[in-house]
């Protein structure tokens, strides 16, 4: 066994050690894997960005309720007095000012996106003053918070990084008015950082709404009081109201668009691994045959062929996971953290987002590059074992 | 039977080998019905012109290859039966070859060279060392150890195969033209070297050569001829 094992080390090792002669080939075999290593995880960086940043989004002691059969704050609506009852219902937290609801109006306005100068879809919201204790990573990173019941909007960090015109002092267009942008918050990297807040009681107006809304946030007396919440809702013969909890909510959002995302990555990088695994065949193939009667004469010695397949594979995989960081770390230092917005399907507006390149990721990455390397090299290294040694001395 | 050659003494015992290559549709009876008994410590040539088939015939003494009929028994073992796993291992424990290009590993230092085939043995790091000293010392390359083949001449590059191939004393020492590729100071060189193994340490060597001159530093020659054995070279 020791004596096996040292046999593939001293075979790998010249391998390794001839890698100088032949830096050509695989140099273009590591670049062609650190390539497909690179895509892949850059690909799967924006589904795994945009996951994130949903996840981020809601907290499980918080609910959301949308009208029964909505799927969106676009197609729900409710009265005040309906808010009002949803807000009262047991299993919602309670402050000294009363229930921690939030009634919600979501419209939609258009604003030029920085990046591609294009006018695109982005969530305008107007919220109660609940609001702020409902998602409590909200914070004011700029500017101030708006006055309740002045005609201002604060922006969230997304957004104002996204699109154009929503720096503090600017005016956005609101219906027919023009109001001023007075603040920009984070919201722990939410989705909320995608949208411009107001007061709902001066959006109804502006948007004809009457006392009317959308939504109501609510937070929950803790993660557990969500079954509570939402049988009350279910049972009330008062409502058509039906309750999520908002991680539930935005998993759900994110679901469509990671699954394309992810689906395409893989798509791409399998494409891309094909041609990868070529060019690691062909380095392995020239690497094998440049060595041909290296690796004769140390058969001749005694060296088994278990050691020379177990080399060559292990030259080849050594090369694929070097290439396979190497595009890895590439892909880490070009897109993590990297701002972008997408179109979110089920809200019909835009959500910002940061591309995460995760650990999985990476490992993911030099896992595929381990793949490509040990294809690649096992053809070569059956080769390599499976010459003749006779005839191979022959070789010059 | 499997021990007549230990029985009449002979360390190598080839009989009745033929051996027989295809190329595309095509026969190639390279060696047809080869006897030959070598006795330990004999210092054998084996001469024939060019395709005759010496290097076949070599290397079916030294387990590269099969024969496609007859036996091949060294010391009472039939290495013809051998799979080519056991004969891997077979080779490493009875076989050192020497080689017309020495086959020397470029990457590594003369004295890793040598070490080589000691991998293949249970030997401890600090034994390892010491075999390798010794023979490269017999080879009068000790000075040279920590050289890479690049910077050796021809002729001391064939001493560090020869290091290589007595490195774990084998059994047989087989040498396909080590001379070949050598001019004729260093050829004598190695000759002397070879002859001294024999003589002095009763190593059994088998050499391949074209030159009369080193077959007759040799204690007897055989002659290849159409893939047959004589005494006495044909024409
Ligand atoms: N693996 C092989 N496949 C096909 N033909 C072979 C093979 N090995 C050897 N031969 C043929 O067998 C014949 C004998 O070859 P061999 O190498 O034994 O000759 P040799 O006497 O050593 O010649 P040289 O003095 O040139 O080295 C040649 O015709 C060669 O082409
Ligand atoms: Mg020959």
């Amino acid at each position: 066994m020791i004596n096996w094992l040292s046999q593939i080390a001293s075979v790998t090792k010249f391998g390794l050690l001839s890698i100088p002669q032949r830096r050509g080939s695989v140099g273009a075999a590591l670049f062609g894997i650190a390539g497909v290593v690179a895509v892949l995880v850059g690909v799967l960086s924006i589904a795994a960005g945009f996951r994130r940043a949903m996840a981020a989004s809601g907290s499980p002691d918080a609910a959301l309720v949308l009208r029964s059969g909505a799927d969106s704050e676009m197609v729900s609506g409710f009265g005040r007095a309906t808010t009002r009852i949803i807000a009262d219902a047991p299993g919602v937290a309670r402050g000294p000012d009363g229930p921690l609801a939030s009634a919600e109006l979501f419209v939609i306005i258009n604003l030029p996106k920085i990046s591609t100068g294009s006018d695109v879809n982005v969530p305008l919201r107007g919220v109660e003053r609940p609001a702020l204790k409902v998602r409590d990573s909200m914070r004011i990173e700029e500017g101030r918070m708006f006055e309740w019941g002045k005609d201002e909007v604060v922006v969230g960090i997304g957004a104002a990084r996204e699109f154009s015109g929503l720096r503090v002092g600017d005016k956005i267009k609101v219906g027919r008015y023009e109001w001023p942008v007075v603040g920009i918050f984070s919201a722990g990297g939410g989705a909320s950082e995608s949208e411009i807040w107001t007061d709902a009681a001066v959006l109804q107006p502006a948007y004809k709404r009457g006392d009317s809304f959308q939504s109501v946030y609510v937070k929950l007396k803790s993660a557990e009081s969500f079954r509570e919440f939402h049988d009350a809702l279910s049972a009330d013969p008062r409502l058509s109201a039906s309750a999520m909890r908002q991680t539930d909510y935005y998993a759900d959002q994110s679901t469509a668009v990671t699954k394309l995302v992810t689906t395409l990555g893989y798509l791409i990088a399998l494409l891309m691994a094909v041609g990868a695994v070529f060019g690691a065949l062909n380095t392995m193939y020239s690497s094998v045959s440049a060595r041909t009667r290296e690796i004769a004469t140390l058969r001749a010695l005694g060296f088994g062929s278990g050691a020379v397949v177990a080399s060559v594979m292990l030259e080849s995989v050594a090369l694929a996971i070097v290439g396979g960081a190497v595009g890895a770390g590439l892909s880490y230092i070009a897109f993590n953290g990297l701002h972008t917005a997408t179109m979110n399907w089920q809200s019909f507006s835009q959500v910002t987002f940061a591309l995460a390149v995760t650990p999985q990721l990476l490992v993911q990455g030099v896992v595929l590059a381990t793949l490509i390397g040990a294809v690649g090299g096992l053809l070569p290294a059956i080769r390599a074992a499976r010459q003749p040694i006779a005839a191979a001395l022959r070789e010059l | 039977m499997s021990d007549a050659g230990a029985a009449n003494g002979a360390l190598v015992d080839v009989r009745d080998v033929e051996k027989v290559f295809h190329r595309g549709s095509e026969e190639i009876h390279v060696l047809r019905g080869v006897n030959l008994q070598v006795p330990s410590g004999e210092f054998l040539a084996l001469m024939g012109p060019s395709g005759s088939g010496k290097s076949t015939l070599l290397n079916l003494i030294g387990g590269l290859d099969h024969p496609t009929r007859g036996t091949v028994s060294i010391a009472g073992e039939r290495v013809d039966q051998l799979s080519d796993r056991r004969l891997a291992a077979w080779r490493a424990r009875h076989v050192g070859f020497v080689f017309q290009l020495y086959n020397l590993i470029p990457v590594l230092t003369a004295e890793r060279n040598v070490e080589l085939p000691l991998l293949l043995t249970h030997l401890s790091k600090a034994e390892r060392r010491k075999h390798v000293e010794t023979a490269l010392e017999a080879v009068g390359l000790q000075h040279r150890a920590q050289h890479y083949p690049r910077q050796l001449s021809g002729g001391e590059q064939q001493r560090v195969g020869i290091a290589r191939g007595i490195v774990t004393d084998p059994t047989l020492l087989l040498c396909d033209e080590p001379t070949g590729d050598l001019d004729r100071k260093a050829g004598d060189e190695i000759l002397g070297l070879l002859s001294a193994l024999s003589r002095e340490h009763g190593k059994t060597i088998i050499m391949v050569t074209h030159d009369p001159h080193a077959s007759a530093r040799a204690a007897r020659t055989v002659y290849l001829n159409k893939g047959e054995l004589t005494r006495e070279p044909k024409d």
